[in-house]
C-alpha cells in the first residue's frame, strides 16, 4: 500500500491527475407504476452528489450499511451503470457517458471482485477457460490465453493443475482467489473489490486479504475496497470513506479514522462493531443507534443522519452540512463535529467535494474545552 | 452452575449419507447449559456447529441421517424422542432462530399470523387472546407501532426487523431455551447491537438458556458466558469466555483469535492466517484432525485426544490438544499477542 499521507478530498498525487474521479456523482433509480403507461412515481436517491479521487496504488476503503448506496456507487465508477448526474473520469478521461465501443479499451483497467464467490464463476466452465476468457477477448490466441492462466493460478496461490477444474471443485476461499486471478488476467490498474471476503471464513479472510496485499505491492494497483463494516478495511486502506443514505459522510487517511472519528454515523459505526475481547468490549461504552436508515426514497431533509443521530440539533434538520476539510485531509459532514478542538473548527474549510445542495456554513467551534 | 443443567447433551453423534459416503458431521459432541446462561457455539463452515444446533430441534431427521447419543432438556429426551413428542416440545420448551431472516417467514402469510398460529399450536387460547399476546410480543422484540405492523406481509419488513419478527416467535410460547444459529450475521453491524441486546434481555429477564452459534467472536466477546470451539465436527476446546480469550489452550483457538481483524487495534503489517483450510467432510484426518494445519504438531498426534481437562488450572475448562499446559502457554505468544505461528517456523 502507498506510504504517503493522502491530500484532502481527493487525493490528487503530486503527479497530477488521480487515477479515479468521481464529481458530483448522482445516481437514481426511477420507482415506476403502472403496465402499459409506466409513469415514474418516485425515485431512489442511490448515490447523491458524491465527490471522491483514487490515486495510483492507493486503496480506498468504502464502508456503509446496507442500502447506503456503496456497491451502486462502485457499479456507477466502473460504468456498469451509468450516472444520473455529475462526471466520473478515468486518467482524466471523462466516462460518464461513454458508449460501449469506447468503454471496451477501459475495461482492461478497471476490474471487479465479487462478493459471492459461489455465484460469480460460470459453473459449466473450467478454471483455465474462466481465466482465459477475458484474455481471448482482448485478442489473445488460445495458447497464450492458457498459459497466462496457468501464471494467473500460480500467482494467487492456487496450483497448475487446477486449471484443468471446475469451479465446484473449490472451497470458498479458493474460489474468491479465481476471482482475484480472473480481474488480474488484463493486467488492470484499478479493482473493485465488492465485499471480496464478507463470505469467506474469519481463517480464511486473513489469506485473501494478505495475497490482495501482496498483489497491490507487486502490481501496483489500486483498489477500491467496498465494506459494510469498519474492521477488515481497517487492515488494507489508505484512506476511508464512510457513506450514508447515498451521502459521503466522512473521509479521512485510515489510521486516523479510528483514532479520532469525527462524524457521529462514524463513531457509532465503530462503537456498534464488537470487539473480540470481553473485558474490553464490557469496559467501554457503546452507542447502540436506534432504529432503522430512512428510505432511500424519502430521504431526511437537511444532515440525512438526523433522524438517527444523538447529537442532532434544529440546524441538522433544516440545513444539509458540506464536507469540512479538518488537519490532514480529514473530510466530514456534520454540524457537530466530534473529537476537533475549537482551533481546529475555526481552521477548517469548505471542502469542494461538498455536496451542491449542502449550506455554506461550516461547524461553530466549540464554546470551551 | 452448581444446579442441575437446563440441558444436557450427551455423546451427540450425526451422520449423513451422501453420494461420496457416509460423513460424520458432529462427532462426540457433549454439552451443558444452564439457566440464564449464554453457551456460544464457534467454528468455521463444515465444523459442524448448525448441525449440532439442528439436531437438538430434531431437524436434521431423515432417512439419510443417523443420530446417536442424548440430549436432555430437563427430563425429556430429545434425540430419541418420538416425532409427536418433539413437536409438543419444539417452539413450547426448546425455539430456534435461524441465520437467514429472509427465508425462514412464509412470504404469503401475514407477519403477525404467522406468531399466531405458533402460539394456539401449543397453547389452547382464542383468536383475541392470542393475537394481543403476538402484539405484546413484537412491541417487546422492538417493533415500532406493533399493532398496525401486525397485518404487514414479511415483504414490507427489512433484515433487522424480520428477524426480530422470528424472535417474537421464538419467544411465543416462553421457552426456556433458545437456540440462536447465527442470528446476526446477515444484519447490519448496528442492527446487530439492538438484536443481541435483545437476547440478553431476553436471558436476563426471562431466565432462558441460550445457545448462539456463531463465526464472530466479537458477537462472542460481547454476549457469552461459556463458549465450546468446533472443529471438524469435534468440540476442540470448551471453557468460560474469559478463559477462551486469556487463556486459550487449543492452536485452533489460538490461530481464530491470532486472525481476526480488530477495529480496536493499529494496523499489523500482515494479518495473521491459519495456513490450508477445513479437512474435507470425507477425508478427515485421523487422530487430531487440526494437525495438518498445525504449527505444534508432533508424534503424539496422530491419535486422537480427548476431550478433557488438561492440568491447566480449572476443572471445566477442556481442550483436545496433547501439548502440555506449559507448552501451551509458551507457544500461543506470536509478538507478543495470541495467534498461531506460521507453518514450518514454530520449533
Amino acid at each position: 500500500m502507498s506510504a504517503q499521507p493522502a491530500t484532502a478530498l481527493a487525493g490528487a498525487g503530486s503527479n497530477g491527475v488521480p487515477l479515479l474521479e468521481a464529481s458530483h456523482l448522482e445516481l437514481h433509480f426511477p420507482v415506476r407504476k403502472g403496465l402499459l403507461f409506466a409513469h415514474e412515481v418516485a425515485r431512489v436517491h442511490a448515490v447523491d452528489d458524491v465527490t471522491f479521487a483514487v490515486r495510483g496504488g492507493e486503496t480506498l476503503g468504502l464502508v456503509g450499511e446496507s442500502g447506503c448506496g456503496k456497491t451502486t456507487l462502485a457499479r456507477c465508477v466502473l460504468r456498469l451503470i451509468e450516472p444520473t448526474g455529475g462526471e466520473v473520469r478515468f486518467s482524466g478521461e471523462d466516462i460518464s457517458h461513454a458508449g460501449r465501443r469506447a468503454l471496451a479499451p477501459l475495461r482492461r483497467e478497471l476490474q471487479m471482485v465479487f462478493q459471492d464467490p459461489f455465484a460469480s464463476l460460470n459453473p459449466r466452465k473450467r478454471i483455465d477457460q474462466i481465466l482465459g476468457a477475458p484474455l481471448r477477448l482482448h485478442g489473445a490466441d488460445r495458447a497464450t490465453a492458457r498459459s497466462r492462466a496457468s501464471e494467473l493460478l500460480s500467482r494467487v496461490g492456487l496450483r497448475e493443475e487446477h486449471a484443468a477444474r471446475f469451479p465446484h471443485e473449490f472451497s470458498g476461499g479458493q474460489r474468491q482467489r479465481i476471482g482475484i486471478a480472473r480481474a488480474l488476467a488484463l493486467e488492470p490498474r484499478l479493482i473493485v473489490l465488492d465485499e471480496p471476503v464478507s463470505a469467506l471464513d474469519v481463517s480464511i479472510r486473513a489469506q485473501i486479504v494478505n495475497l490482495l496485499d501482496d498483489l497491490q505491492e507487486e502490481l501496483g494497483l489500486a483498489y477500491v475496497f467496498v465494506a459494510h463494516d469498519l474492521s477488515v478495511v481497517r487492515h488494507v486502506s489508505d484512506r476511508i470513506a464512510v457513506m450514508y443514505l447515498g451521502k459521503l459522510m466522512e473521509v479521512s487517511p485510515a489510521e486516523e479514522l479510528y483514532r479520532r472519528p469525527i462524524h457521529p454515523y462514524t463513531s457509532a459505526l465503530l462503537s456498534a462493531v464488537p470487539i473480540p475481547d470481553p473485558r474490553e468490549n464490557r469496559a467501554r461504552e457503546r452507542i447502540v443507534l436506534q432504529g432503522e436508515p430512512p428510505s432511500p426514497i424519502d430521504p431526511p431533509s437537511g444532515c440525512r443522519f438526523h433522524t438517527r443521530c444523538p447529537r442532532a440539533t434544529e440546524v441538522c434538520r433544516e440545513v444539509e452540512p458540506p464536507l469540512a476539510e479538518y488537519v490532514n485531509g480529514h473530510l466530514a459532514a456534520c454540524h457537530h463535529p466530534l473529537s476537533v478542538s475549537a482551533d481546529e473548527v475555526r481552521g477548517a474549510r469548505r471542502s469542494a467535494a461538498s455536496p451542491l445542495s449542502s449550506g455554506a456554513e461550516l461547524p461553530e467551534p466549540p464554546t470551551d474545552h | 452452575m452448581s444446579a442441575a443443567p437446563l440441558l444436557r447433551v450427551e455423546d451427540l453423534a450425526v451422520s449423513f449419507r451422501t453420494e461420496e459416503g457416509v460423513v460424520r458431521a458432529v462427532d462426540g459432541v457433549s454439552l451443558e447449559l444452564s439457566r440464564g446462561e449464554v453457551l456460544a457455539i464457534v467454528g468455521e463452515s463444515g465444523s459442524g456447529k448448525s448441525v449440532t444446533a439442528m439436531s437438538l430441534m430434531g431437524l436434521t431427521r431423515s432417512a439419510n441421517t443417523q443420530l446417536s447419543g442424548r440430549a436432555f432438556l430437563e427430563e425429556t429426551e430429545l434425540i430419541g424422542a418420538s416425532d409427536d413428542e418433539l413437536r409438543r416440545v419444539r417452539g413450547a420448551e426448546i425455539a430456534m432462530i435461524f441465520q437467514d431472516p429472509m427465508t425462514s417467514l412464509d412470504p404469503v402469510y401475514r407477519v403477525g399470523a404467522q406468531i399466531v398460529e405458533q402460539i394456539q399450536a401449543h397453547l389452547p387460547v382464542p383468536d383475541r387472546e392470542a393475537r394481543e399476546r403476538a402484539t405484546r410480543l413484537l412491541e417487546r422484540v422492538g417493533i415500532p407501532r406493533a399493532g398496525e405492523r401486525f397485518d404487514s406481509y414479511p415483504h414490507e419488513f427489512s433484515g433487522g426487523m424480520r428477524q426480530r419478527v422470528m424472535i417474537a416467535m421464538a419467544l411465543s410460547c416462553g421457552p426456556s431455551v433458545l437456540i440462536a444459529d447465527e442470528p446476526t450475521t446477515a444484519l447490519d453491524v448496528t442492527i446487530e447491537a439492538q438484536i443481541l441486546d435483545r437476547i440478553k434481555q431476553l436471558r436476563d429477564e426471562a431466565g432462558a438458556g441460550v445457545i448462539l452459534v456463531t463465526h464472530d467472536l466479537g458477537v462472542v466477546a460481547d454476549i457469552a458466558d461459556r463458549v465450546a470451539v468446533m472443529y471438524a465436527g469435534r468440540i476442540v476446546e470448551q471453557g468460560t469466555v474469559e478463559e477462551l480469550f486469556y487463556d486459550p489452550l487449543h492452536p485452533y483457538t489460538w490461530g481464530l483469535l491470532g486472525s481476526i481483524a480488530r477495529v480496536d487495534r493499529d494496523r499489523p503489517a500482515r494479518l495473521p492466517s491459519i495456513a490450508g483450510m477445513p479437512p474435507s467432510m470425507h477425508d478427515k484426518p485421523a487422530g487430531c484432525h487440526f494437525r495438518p494445519r498445525c504449527p505444534h504438531e508432533f508424534a503424539r498426534c496422530g491419535e486422537a485426544p480427548a476431550l478433557e481437562a488438561r492440568g491447566s488450572g480449572e476443572a471445566h475448562h477442556l481442550d483436545r490438544c496433547w501439548l502440555t499446559a506449559d507448552e501451551k502457554r509458551r507457544r500461543r505468544e506470536v509478538g507478543g499477542q495470541i495467534g498461531l505461528a506460521a507453518k514450518g517456523a514454530a520449533s
